[in-house]
């Protein structure tokens, strides 16, 4: 293969792996704006996702279409029963504790879901056939195309959502002041449910779409929940464009790095650029100076 | 329309609050003064619901609101203008009025109303229609102060909290905003409770006031009254005692 072609099937792969860490990263930004929290147990809901499609599929014996449906809808349920049982209860708790509460409640879930399934890895089907494409060399499996169409249309919906309904700038708002969005009306207790139940439901996405390609298991959640966590500290922690920005190019880092250095540096790559950009720009890559008058 | 009675608020161990009483009549401006610390922030924080009394009664229009969270507290139509604005300072001018009719949005209320309600308030404050695309972060100390007062308004309150809105302002602004206080009982029939430093401007708009110190209402009379008596003159008007008792 040409090195050109090389190029580009790097690419492929790393904007797909992108994809999936953006969608990822997204659900740790959205609930961090809405609480402060950096939920770690962001990668659980991605691992649930895959896990339950499987079990709707071959235990249920649905189709895939019920099984993917149903297995967002238990994952989210799971997020929101995280919230109530493991982050509501607590009053003005410190950030370590919620630290350790999210680290724990990761471990909790990823043992039920090692008791209730089990160790093994599983492959998923892919939603169309594995019938690669071929693109200028490169070749494109469909479920690629699939998880460009559904992250752009997740990425479309949030922005869409947190821009121009009224709920979701009334969530921006209780990230930005949360007294005053109590002021006006705004139930922030709720708003807080609702960023853990749209964050869950994005990584059961991410878990689904991305399971046929890397196949899963019980314990998927713990990596690429930290590489969405990466992707969104690359992006300042934006709710928006910045995380999908820091999700695309740490999958492209990646891959580049997988293919022309050596596949075991792969997620070393991921966690030396996390501490970089945590030493040298905190406030994430793209995050502008706030400007503001007082 | 409003009734405190006995309400004892805490912070922690600190005792805000202590056995206040005070109500205000329908369409009556009420202000609260004292010096800092006095407790005035804490009454408007215990109304809306931020700071819940230890024990005591609320009564809004003869109901109790005191075990009430926040937003249910704006729904039964108190508003509040927070202390130092705390506009929604990344949001656009526009966004954060339409925030400000958020629980209208809600209950499904048809958007020609709150979109009218949203002109009512430009014609209040043209500045604010000026800037309607701009983010309220940018706004000057004056302009903010104006967003947070029609805000507040979007939610068609019977009842508004007002908190030191002419803190840091320049004269020529804060008398604006104190036009529109009075334009806003005039015409709605708003009742307003204000808290204010600047105790002379807002005797001489209130009706009554309410005299705290130390978290505890020592005097409460007729504004007109406020302004004459000798006490209050010297502790909250500026006034010299050597003006006042020895000449």
């Amino acid at each position: 293969m040409e090195f050109a072609q090389q190029l580009l099937q790097y690419l492929v792969s790393g904007f797909s792996t992108g994809a999936i860490y953006a969608l990822i990263g997204l659900g740790f930004a959205i609930i961090y704006n809405a609480t402060g929290i950096i939920n770690f147990a962001q990668g659980e809901f991605v691992m649930l996702g895959g896990m339950l499609t499987l079990f709707f599929l071959n235990v249920a014996r649905f189709g895939m279409i019920p099984s993917i449906i149903l297995a967002i809808l238990v994952a989210t349920l799971c997020g929101v029963v995280f919230n109530r049982l493991a982050i509501k209860p607590l009053k003005k708790p410190s950030p370590l504790n919620l630290v350790i509460i999210t680290i724990g409640g990761s471990i909790l879930m990823r043992g039920l879901a090692m008791l209730i399934w089990d160790k093994d890895t599983h492959a998923v089907p892919a939603f169309s056939g594995s019938e690669p494409l071929d693109l200028a060399g490169a070749t494109i499996l469909p479920q690629h195309l699939w998880i460009f169409g559904i992250t752009i249309l997740a990425i479309a919906g949030n922005k869409f959502f947190f821009y121009y309904t009224i709920s979701g700038r009334a969530m921006r708002a209780c990230s930005y002041n949360s007294r005053a969005a109590s002021l006006v009306g705004i139930a922030v207790e709720r708003m807080v449910l609702f960023s853990f139940l749209l964050s869950s439901a994005l990584g059961a996405v991410a878990g689904i779409i991305v399971a046929p390609l890397t196949m899963t298991s019980y314990d998927v959640g713990v990596m690429l929940g930290l590489k969405g966590f990466c992707a969104a500290i690359i992006g300042g922690m934006s709710s928006g464009i910045g995380t999908v920005l820091g999700g695309i190019i740490l999958g492209i880092l990646e891959a580049l790095g997988a293919g022309l250095i050596s596949s075991g540096y792969k997620d070393a790559i991921a966690f030396i650029i996390l501490l970089l950009i945590l030493f040298v720009r905190p406030q994430g890559l793209f995050r502008k100076a706030e400007t503001e008058r007082v | 329309m409003l009734k405190l009675k006995n309400i004892n608020t805490y912070y922690g161990q600190v005792h805000a609050l202590k056995t206040v009483s005070m109500h205000l009549n329908k369409g009556e401006i009420v202000t609260l003064i004292g010096a800092n610390g006095a407790g005035k922030t804490t009454i408007l924080n215990t109304i809306s619901g931020i700071t819940p009394p230890r024990d005591g009664e609320i009564l809004f229009e003869g109901e109790g609101i005191v075990k009430l969270p926040p937003d249910r507290i704006v729904r039964r139509g108190v508003s509040q203008v927070p202390e130092g604005r705390q506009v929604f300072k990344p949001l656009s001018v526009e966004d954060n009025l339409e925030l400000g009719a958020y629980l209208r949005y809600r209950s499904r209320e048809g958007r020609g109303e709150i979109r009218k309600d949203l002109e009512k308030v430009y014609e209040l404050f043209p500045r604010l229609l000026e800037r309607r695309k701009q983010m309220a972060g940018t706004l000057s100390g004056g302009e903010q102060q104006m967003l947070a007062i029609g805000r507040a308004l979007m939610a068609k309150p019977r009842l508004l909290l007002l908190d030191e809105p002419s803190m840091g302002l320049a004269p020529l602004v804060v008398q604006e905003i104190f036009r529109v206080l009075e334009m806003l009982r005039h015409e709605h029939g708003t009742t307003i409770l204000l808290v204010e430093q600047n105790a002379k401007a807002a005797l001489k708009l209130a009706d009554r006031g309410y005299v705290l110190e130390t978290g505890k209402v020592i005097l409460e009379e007729v504004a007109s009254e406020l302004l004459e008596n000798k006490e209050v003159q010297r502790a909250y008007l500026g006034r010299d005692k050597k003006e006042i008792w020895e000449r």
